[in-house]
């Protein structure tokens, strides 16, 4: 068991300990006692080693924080382009008065279809909002595990506490967009509603 | 039954880009007068000043979510009976059954298309 008394964990306190409290002959038990905790403090060193040598601080310092940023580009560069391509059809409509007939039918069908296709960033936007809660919840676990093991890096974010269930049922039910095979589809929901007339 | 289209429309959603979509929808359909909420208290507070026929809401915002902004809407003497549908990703069957035991008078789910929101739109305002 390495030294180091300073940093060590309550793990490695309470080996020490029991082995401090040992003198004189032992018995056959006492012995195998003393060989199971040098092991387990052996083993309690070389989790810490190998969770240095993963340097897990790269996780919260690093890499989450810019898996986070990026997504957030993703967001606002696909909203820009949206609102671009709104602006264009805004642009066309400004111009059916001057169609007449089928030409001013299909224009005005062409414009419906490009809004109702731009809700898809309503929909990626929301998802890439859970993917972050996600990231975020990892981070705070990840940290919570170094914090732990006494191997964290003081700089890294503190782990988030558990939060207590305060929130109204709009709040709690609120889990944005379904995954295609978990989504109800618009006649499943209107003959749910059907059901209740 | 002919709808009248000088309703009073009031859209509440947090994405901006999603309040434009529907308001041009709406505009196709010949609404004109229509307003914008980001969230559901900022709705509240316009609905309680003004004299809204119709209500077009998301659910997931903050620091109101549709629903508590529905059930707001149900419990004021002045405004219980406006009509309010709900357009929501939240595709759910629970979500479903807490906005209908909620009093939502009806429900799409994104994506939507502009054929659906004339349906449902004319549903609730024939029945208002």
């Amino acid at each position: 068991m390495p030294d180091g008394h300073a940093s060590e964990d309550p793990i490695e306190r309470a080996v020490r300990a029991v082995l401090g409290s040992l003198s004189g002959d032992m018995t056959v038990t006492e012995a195998a006692l003393l060989a199971e905790l040098e092991a387990l403090g052996r083993e309690v060193a070389r989790a810490k080693t190998e969770i240095a040598a993963l340097r897990v601080d790269d996780i919260n310092v690093s890499h989450i924080p810019a898996a986070t940023d990026e997504l957030d580009a993703v967001v606002s560069h696909t909203a820009a382009a949206t609102n671009e391509i709104l602006d264009c059809c805004e642009t066309l409509e400004a111009l059916q008065p001057r169609l007449s007939g089928q030409d001013a039918e299909a224009l005005s069908g062409a414009v419906t279809r490009i809004y109702e296709a731009c809700s898809f960033q309503d929909i990626t936007g929301q998802r890439i909002s859970k993917v972050v809660a996600a990231l975020k919840a990892i981070e705070a676990r990840v940290a919570a595990a170094t914090a732990a093991f006494g191997c964290g890096n003081p700089a890294a974010p503190a782990p988030v506490a558990e939060e207590s269930d305060s929130r109204t049922e709009g709040e709690r039910l609120a889990n944005g967009p379904q995954l295609p095979a978990a989504a109800s589809s618009q006649e499943e929901i209107d003959r749910l509603l059907e059901s209740f007339d | 039954m002919a709808l009248d289209k000088s309703t009073s429309v009031l859209i509440v959603d947090d994405y901006k880009t999603m309040l434009r979509i529907i308001r041009n929808l709406l505009k196709q359909l010949d609404f004109d007068n229509v307003e914008e909420a980001t969230d559901g208290q900022e709705a509240l507070a316009k609905l309680r000043a003004g004299n809204f026929g119709l209500v077009i809401s998301d659910w997931n915002m903050q620091p109101m979510t549709g629903l508590d902004l529905l059930k707001e809407v149900r419990a004021d003497a002045r405004l219980k009976d406006t009509p309010f549908i709900m357009v929501t990703a939240e595709s759910k069957t629970e979500n479903v059954i807490a906005a209908k035991q909620a009093g939502v008078s009806n429900y799409i789910v994104k994506p939507f298309n502009a054929e659906t929101l004339r349906e449902k739109i004319e549903k609730v305002l024939g029945h208002a």
